[in-house]
């Protein structure tokens, strides 16, 4: 539950520092980029070319995405050459 | 206490000098008044302890302001017209950041066409900015309220403006009860800061994005800040006239207790109308005057207590709306009288644009004009007082 008006320090200031770790940038996405395995040649295409670092990577191989931090841009659906990623619509 | 003869510019400018702040950041260039420049010659001549911070536009002047008072210095400007339109995006940070400046404000028309004379267009072009706005009616009020303001705005944790007319205030030399430096003071006592910036051990985020989440939330609790401040202001009124004699409240009434006829006004207009009231009296007719001495926040229930018994009232706007429906005091006014049940017919006013004169004639024209239309004359809602027809 976020704070009330009346909880809130005065003058919208921040009093932790570092708490924009815990700012996860992915929730405007409307679509998800889902992948599908057995398509995928692990070329990397969308780990370059994602704008917000959301490819996971893990010993050379494409894994999946960073939900948290994905914006749905569908960048790497377009750039996968083996067409094998969706874009899926998030539902509410 | 000793009596002295000063402008308003010299007033306000001692006022700052007996505050003493840490940080002035100003630009004066035209059309602000010589209030920064005396304020800059005490600075010279060592009479101060303030970091004076000559800076290239009232802009940065203002964002200067909020830097010191973010970091947690007692801080003052000033400025005039066009100097405060240009502040005016940084206004609006101020008092959302709870940053309690002090901004010692001479009315001037805003351009175009150019002019440097009294109305009251600048201010009310940033009634809305979140600061507290207190208009006197003359230069001993100017003084005293600046004095106030520092220490409204360091309880309330809202920013202030006291504003003083243009010319009729601002450079006539008018007899003033000057405080000793150490009254003042001890007045305002220790300076008062939300948050420190450079409070190291309890680092803090100033400014940062505020999206849908939580912005609503933050001018909540704004608005709130605002809602309190009446009571700030009076308590601060109440111990002012205890300690040094001079009683000041939200708004001033003046015959209006058997009053059938009001007009209202804000700032210097109230000395000539309140004399034009006793010369109307004289002759017998029921008149009264109101005026507004704060502004913001909007004193809107003591309006209503000294107007809902008078039978038509006249607001006198020395700022056009431009809005084809009313002087912006007007507007207020009217609206806060709207949920009486029985409640007086108002008519807006607008006089003295760009340092027209006002004169009791012209006082006694709006008068005349209410009365008229009590007994059934067809008046314009809207009517311009004191312009070639
Ligand atoms: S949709 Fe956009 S943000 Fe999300 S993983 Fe693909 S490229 Fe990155
Ligand atoms: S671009 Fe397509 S094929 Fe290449 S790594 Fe990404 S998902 Fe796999």
């Amino acid at each position: 539950m976020k704070e009330t008006w009346k909880e809130l320090p005065i003058g919208a200031i921040i009093k932790e520092p570092g708490s924009s770790k815990r700012f996860e940038t992915g929730d405007w996405r409307t679509e998800r980029p889902v992948l599908d395995p057995e398509k995928c040649i692990h070329c990397m295409f969308c780990w370059i070319y994602c704008p917000d670092s959301s490819i996971k990577v893990e010993n050379g191989k494409m894994e999946g995405f960073l939900y948290e931090y994905c914006k749905g841009c569908g960048i790497c659906a377009d750039v996968c050459p083996t067409k094998a990623i969706t874009m899926v619509r998030e539902e509410v | 206490m000793k009596v002295v003869a000063k402008t308003a510019n010299e007033a306000m400018a001692e006022a700052m000098r007996q505050i003493n702040p840490d940080v002035v950041a100003a630009y004066p260039i035209t059309p602000a008044t010589e209030i920064v420049q005396i304020f800059s010659s005490f600075v010279h001549d060592g009479l101060v302890d303030t970091e004076f911070i000559a800076v290239e536009s009232e802009h940065s002047a203002m964002s200067a302001c909020i830097g010191a008072a973010a970091a947690g210095a007692r801080v003052m400007t000033s400025t005039s017209s066009q100097g405060l339109a240009l502040m005016d995006e940084v206004l609006y940070i101020a008092a959302a950041l709870r940053l309690p400046i002090v901004i010692c404000e001479i009315n001037r028309a805003l351009s175009a066409p150019i002019n440097i004379h009294c109305d009251h267009s600048d201010t009310m072009n940033v009634r809305d900015s979140g600061w507290i706005q207190i208009y006197a009616e003359d230069s001993q009020e100017a003084y005293d309220s600046v004095i106030q303001a520092m220490k409204i705005a360091e309880e309330a944790f809202l920013p202030a403006m006291v504003t003083a007319d243009g010319f009729i205030l601002s450079h006539a030399m008018q007899r003033i009860d000057m405080l000793e430096d150490e009254e003042v003071q001890a007045f305002i006592g220790e300076h008062k800061s939300p948050y420190n910036l450079l409070d190291i051990y309890n680092p803090i985020t100033i400014g940062p994005l505020d999206l849908q989440d939580y912005f609503f939330e933050h001018k909540r609790q704004e608005a709130d800040a605002m809602m309190k401040a009446p009571e700030v202001i009076k308590k601060v009124a109440d111990e002012f006239g205890q300690k040094f004699g001079r009683k000041y409240g939200l708004v001033e009434e003046y015959r209006l207790d058997d009053a059938e006829y009001a007009i209202v006004v804000i700032g210097s207009t109230a000395g000539t109308a309140k004399d034009t009231v006793d010369m109307m009296r004289d002759k017998g007719h029921k008149v009264g005057l109101l005026r507004i001495r704060v502004f913001r926040p909007f004193p809107a229930e003591e309006i209503v207590k000294a107007l809902k018994n008078v039978r038509v009232v006249g607001v006198m706007d020395r700022a056009d709306g431009v809005n084809a429906y009313g002087g912006p005091v007007f507007m207020e006014v009217r609206a806060a009288l709207y949920e009486e049940e029985k409640k007086p017919d108002v008519y807006s006013f607008v006089y003295g644009l760009g340092g027209r004169d006002v004169k009791p004639v012209d006082i006694e024209r709006v008068f005349q004009m209410i009365m008229d239309a009590d007994k059934g004359k067809k008046i314009d809602r809207l009517n311009y007082i004191g312009v070639r027809e």
